[in-house]
């Protein structure tokens, strides 16, 4: 219940806080949402020396859209995304996912960049960024605020459980993701104990359409991997389809083939592979429904 | 062992303390401020008997350092009341939506949140909004209908009040 | 519902009275034991064993002393200079407060910290050193009693296995006949598994101890101050603490469920470092403790059968069952009664036999076996009959609404005679489950399942017809370590007319400050406004064994009720006096005495109360108060119906109840809003089981469901809307004819979710799922069935 002693930061800037980073090294954290890293701290899970509070970067925190991409700042708080209307309308796979990450309360200050940064395979919305083909944006020591830090390719970004390309010194500070593209619908399932809890399995269908056939799929998995699983052969097999029902359930099938669980006190490793099979087929039928127009 | 000085607002009153670094916001309105409404029932995040407001937010004191509030405000249960209870207050002695009475303070404080961006929600909107705070006597379908008599006695009140 | 008696004014019973205790609660002025700070206080924060069975080689206590903030550190050591290092547990066991060779279970306390604060009892927790040498560990109760299984509790004289008792019930014999000549027989494994309280309020206290008078307080998270009181002055005696010495309060309870009713070796550290120290100290249990190392309810594991004719008429009921207690038989048991009231089991039907055997065992697991919400081992007993009349139906391809009318124990019958020996007040079963029936459309739902059943989707309608047995209890057969268990009251009524009244039981959210007022309003005439209730300063209370196994009404009711009519007949005396007529002439409406035939020559009950202090006849005494404690006659026997609809989504084995009718009849009710307010609470934690929770352990072990994220709770997304409703049929023996309610529906809800789902399930050949019915559980029942 309590944790250990640490000493906290709390940098007014961007540049500050990376250069708090570099001075304290390895033994630094960053707070953003802190609903990750409190409760392993009083678990004393983690014992880190130092916290760098970005809760005051006020201007990491948004949701807009540029050409061509829609912006999420990475403090940009679950409850927002789950509340905007713009995401609502235009990204709802991204409204599904966030309103099932843990509880309103821990959402009222859950960060969308801290529930990538973490690395955490069990999180939701790297699954949905991969599917999204989203990229981060990164800033470290070497960049000025004006020279656009570094962009990483949603797919080189998770590298482990709890590992990601982030540097130590570095800050995810925006996600980026493409804006639909003509006709396209993207959906996010998931199966979970009760509300609150980390996914049995998750799924994220993102499609796109030339006239009724597919042209683009993408679909990746929520805790059934090291990392969120992108289900490559699954995409493979709906391009050139119409995304019948057993177009469905045949991607289905191979996205659990793709994934690779762990029997734990969720589910076994069978059942597990069972529901990615179902839920990537729903995600897939919710995907082509939004397509069609739906919601 | 790290410490600094934190000035927030609770309910209404400034204070001032000395704090390690590492104080839980939970803790900090507990002890160092003897505002003992707001209860601790678990150390994973998961009970929301902690609830308070956070510059309005309704959030998990627990899972918040006291150092984060600094400069901030906090609304606790004890906040609620002005000259009168909150309709919050009252709903949940109209409709029996308390027993042991030790998740209450949490449950009205994600309920003033809740309200506060849905005056008029349905049930499973309710549910839904109160879905981060456990409780174990109710069952909760009178804590629903303890929010459901706040959202009406509130809109009443709105209605009067706009004319 | 029948016409009250009093006005709403007044508000005796069968009245909503908005509850007196919620004004403190709804803002935040509560005084729970982590509320309390007394000058000069401490805190202190336990060291646990992370192995299940291991011998203690060292503990180094030396970077913890050294660490600023930290006072002391105890150890088992410690005690035994004081021959505290061990207790006795409810059940007469013992168990260690601290060890000092071994450690029996994860989590289990092993030495003390006591800080000037939190954070550095916390941080001391961290640097105390303990090497251990892990033991072979039985974990599996199957095995306990193997030969070759490490003998757990190798400190009791005598112990030469892992077996703690055998206790029987019913006629084995005339049973095993029954069976023999049988038209059917079933026969079922049933697992309730282990599951704990998880009130949201952990256990802790604040002792005190006064070295000038040798006086100490605790305030204590228990449901039972006196009983407390008792076992403390008995434990600690020989260290000078005397039961006129000692002080348990109580003070508010946030839920308790029979996880409050044990003596933690926590508060007992606590004491003993307040009295050796000096300073007041301050424990309060963070929820891991108190998952996984404070008492757990149910795992049981039954072997049940039921010899039945062709027609379904059920004949013979036989469950054996082992029972794992964990390390010590710490369950809150009535002493008697090892297996609590377990032979309930023949339930609402009028078996001819039955005989029922338990064998408990010890585990390297935490200790108990507490009744949690549920009586002393009924969920166990209702949730096997439950189960196995449903099987029964289904092996006969019989209704289970059906079936279950076809064997209640009819109305008339009442008192009846269990073949276990039970004695039943009263009791409306098939009105109960008619009601129930007709409320949630039966026939259209069996219609509607047909019609699904047909495109393959999975709907199931599940049944349960529970009796319990509460009110413990009758004091020829109920005793706690021999405190028999009646309960008590004591009424003053001031001269103005107001009233204080005192009871031995301890309400933790059951509303006792609003119902008991309500019984004094109904036989005195008294508003209910008028009444001040207190419970749970053993200075103060009169001698009771607490609030759980929904006895409150039963027991301590009853004696409010018989008390008044003791202040009443005084009064009457004093009536008498004031209007200058003989007893005899005088009548009685709510509040006011009236002479026969001149209804204006009366007096109020307030008028009297003035006069007993102003104007009491010669040779009466002053004052108007009395005391009674009420030993129960027998228990009562609430019963219900309840309905569940679930439906399945086929693909992943997700369980969502659609709609849940719950048909209680508590016998007369006090007020009717608190007692819906208990049964949807006790749904919930009936729901809870059913589908969410588990306690469980691995090969060394080690435990799963050891904090919130394991272990399930529901949230209100999770729970159903409930429709409640009632039959009214009252106890004969009980003075106010009530008879307890707030666990029936925890008894009764887990059978009747886990009928649905199997009912869902039955056309693939499922017949039984052990809860928590997990979606998974559901998935592999019907792949196993397509697969076969």
């Amino acid at each position: 219940m309590i944790p250990g002693s640490f000493n906290y930061h709390a940098p007014s800037s961007l540049d500050e806080a990376i250069k708090l980073l570099e001075d304290l090294g390895e033994d630094a954290k960053i707070l953003a949402g802190g609903h990750s890293l409190i409760p392993m701290m009083k678990l004393r899970l983690a014992e880190p020396d130092h916290l760098v509070d970005i809760n005051g970067l006020s201007d990491l925190d948004y949701i807009r859209e540029d050409v061509g991409v829609l912006c999420i700042g990475a403090m940009a708080r679950e409850s927002a995304l789950e509340k905007s209307e713009l995401i609502a309308e235009k990204y709802p796979i991204l409204k599904d996912t966030s309103e099932v990450i843990a509880d309103p309360l821990v959402r009222n200050l859950a960060t969308v960049g801290g529930n990538i940064a973490h690395g955490d395979p069990a999180n939701d919305h790297p699954a949905t960024m991969v599917a999204l083909d989203a990229e981060v944006v990164v800033r470290g020591p070497g960049g000025l605020l004006d020279s656009g830090g570094r962009t990483i390719a949603i797919d080189d970004f998770f590298r482990g459980p709890l590992m990601t390309a982030l540097a130590e010194n570095e800050i995810l500070t925006e996600i980026r993701v493409p804006c639909p593209n003509g006709k396209s619908g993207a959906a996010y399932k998931k199966l979970e104990r009760k509300v609150g809890d980390y996914a049995i399995a998750g799924a994220a269908a993102v499609l796109n359409f030339d006239g009724d056939t597919c042209s683009k799929a993408g679909i990746a998995l929520t805790n059934v991997g090291p990392t969120p699983v992108r289900a490559s052969e699954a995409q493979d097999a709906l391009v050139g389809t119409s995304v019948s029902q057993d177009d469905a359930d045949k991607a289905g099938e191979l996205a659990a083939a793709a994934s690779q669980p762990v029997g734990d006190h969720r589910g076994s490793e069978e059942y597990k592979r069972a529901v990615v099979k179902v839920l990537t087929s729903r995600a897939i039928m919710k995907a082509k429904e939004r397509a069609a127009g739906g919601n | 062992m790290a410490t600094q000085s934190i000035t927030l607002t609770i309910n209404g009153e400034s204070r001032t303390a000395e704090v390690e670094d590492r104080l839980l916001l939970v803790h900090l309105i507990r002890d160092n401020c003897a505002l003992t409404g707001t209860h601790i029932g678990c150390d994973t995040t998961h009970c929301g008997a902690c609830t308070v407001l956070l510059d309005g937010t309704a959030v998990k004191s627990c899972t918040v350092f006291a150092v984060q509030a600094n400069g901030r405000e906090v609304t606790t249960i004890e906040g609620m009341e002005g000259e009168t209870l909150h309709p919050l207050q009252e709903g949940f002695m109209e409709e029996h939506g308390l027993q042991c009475g030790f998740c209450t303070p949490g449950m009205i404080m994600s309920s003033k949140h809740l309200l506060d961006h849905n005056p008029n929600p349905t049930e499973d909107e309710i549910r839904w909004g109160i879905s981060g705070n456990l409780c174990r006597c109710t069952g909760y379908q009178n804590i629903v209908k303890a929010v459901q008599h706040a959202s009406n006695k509130l809109q009443e009140t709105t209605e009067e009040g706009g004319e | 519902m029948s016409k009250c008696k009093t006005s709403p004014e007044v508000g005796g019973m069968g009245h909503s009275i908005k509850r007196k205790e919620d004004p403190r609660f709804i803002r935040g002025q509560g005084n729970y034991v982590d509320d309390v700070v007394r000058p000069g206080m401490v805190f202190m924060d336990i060291v646990r064993s992370p192995y299940a069975h291991a011998k203690i080689k060292s503990i180094n206590t030396e970077k913890a002393l050294a660490h600023p903030g930290v006072a002391a550190v105890i150890t088992g050591e410690t005690l035994k200079e004081y021959n505290l290092h061990m207790m006795p547990t409810l059940m007469s066991d013992t168990q260690m407060v601290l060890p000092i060779d071994k450690v029996c279970y994860q989590a289990q306390e092993v030495a003390a910290v006591v800080a000037t604060d939190r954070y550095s009892a916390a941080d001391g927790v961290e640097l105390v050193e303990v090497e251990y040498e892990p033991l072979p560990v039985v974990v599996d109760p199957h095995k306990a009693t193997d030969p070759d299984a490490p003998i757990i509790r190798d400190d009791k004289e005598g112990q030469e296995n892992n077996h703690i008792f055998h206790w029987e019930a019913g006629d084995k014999g005339e049973t095993e006949e029954i069976f023999n000549n049988a038209d059917v027989t079933v026969k079922e494994d049933i697992y309730l598994p282990r599951i704990h309280v998880a009130s949201i309020e952990t256990c802790g206290c604040v002792s005190e101890f006064d070295s000038v008078t040798g006086r100490l307080t605790v305030w204590l998270t228990t449901q039972a101050p006196h009983a407390i009181r008792t076992v403390v002055a008995l434990v600690a005696g020989h260290v000078g603490l005397q039961e006129d010495k000692i002080r348990i309060i109580s003070p508010d309870i946030g839920g308790g469920f029979g996880g409050k009713v044990p003596v933690y070796p926590g508060y007992v550290i606590a004491i003993a470092a307040s009295v050796v120290t000096g300073l007041p100290i301050k424990w309060i249990e963070d929820r891991r403790e108190n998952l996984q190392a404070d008492s757990f309810a149910r795992d049981y594991h039954m072997t049940c059968e039921i010899a039945a004719d062709k027609d379904g008429t059920l004949n013979g009921l036989r469950i054996k069952t082992l029972a794992d207690h964990g390390y010590a038989d710490a369950a809150a048991n009535p002493s008697k009664f090892p297996a609590g009231m377990f032979s309930i089991c023949t339930g609402s039907y009028d078996f001819k036999k039955a005989f029922v055997e338990v064998d408990g065992v010890y585990t390297n697991k935490p200790p108990g076996g507490i009744a949690y919400r549920c009586s002393f081992r009924v969920t166990e007993a209702v949730h096997a009959i439950e189960r196995m009349v449903d099987v029964v139906a289904d092996e006969i391809g019989m209704d289970a609404a059906e079936i279950r009318m076809n064997n209640f124990i009819p109305k008339d019958a009442f008192p009846y005679q269990s073949p276990m020996g039970w004695e039943y007040d009263s009791g409306d079963y098939h009105g109960a489950l008619k009601l129930a029936m007709d409320k949630i459309g039966y026939d259209e739902l069996l219609k509607e399942q047909a019609e699904k059943r047909e495109k393959g989707e999975l709907m199931g309608i599940g049944i349960s017809s529970f009796t319990e047995v509460v009110g413990a209890g009758p004091s020829k057969d109920f005793d706690i370590l021999g405190i028999k268990m009646f309960d008590s009251s004591e009424i003053r009524i001031h001269p103005t007319g107001k009233v204080i009244a005192r009871f031995g039981t301890k309400s933790q959210g059951q509303g006792h400050e609003t119902t008991y007022a309500q019984i004094i309003a109904e036989e005195l005439g008294i508003p209910h406004s008028d009444v001040t209730v207190e419970e749970g300063d053993t200075d103060t209370a009169p001698y009771g064994l607490g609030t759980y196994a929904s006895r409150s009404t039963p027991t301590a009711g009853a004696a409010a009720a018989v008390a008044c009519r003791k202040i009443k007949d005084k009064s009457q005396k004093i009536a008498a006096h004031l209007l200058e007529v003989a007893e005899e002439d005088l009548e009685w409406e709510v509040g006011k005495f009236s002479v026969k035939g001149v209804p204006d020559k009366s007096v109020t009950i307030q008028e009297v109360a003035f006069a007993a202090y102003t104007n009491h006849p010669q040779g009466l005494e002053a004052g108007l108060e009395a005391t009674h404690y009420y030993d129960p006659p027998n228990m009562t026997y609430p019963f219900g119906s309840y309905i569940a609809v679930v439906d399945i989504d086929p693909d992943t084995g997700e369980v969502k109840i659609r709609r849940f009718v719950a048909v209680d009849d508590c016998g007369n009710i006090i007020n009717p809003m608190i007692v819906d307010g208990q049964i949807h609470g006790g749904l919930a934690q009936g729901v809870a089981p059913a589908l969410f929770e588990e306690i469980s352990y691995d090969d060394e072990g080690n435990i799963t469901g050891g904090s919130f994220m394991e272990y399930l709770v529901p949230t209100a997304m999770e729970v159903p809307h409930f429709e409640t409703d009632k039959t009214i049929t009252p106890s004969p023996h009980h003075p106010l004819g009530a008879k307890g309610v707030g666990e029936s529906p925890t008894v009764g809800a887990p059978p009747a979710i886990a009928n649905a789902v199997v009912d869902a399930l039955s056309h693939l050949g499922v017949r039984h799922i052990d809860i928590p019915i997990t979606p998974e559980k559901v998935w592999r029942a019907i792949n196993k069935q397509n697969a076969a």
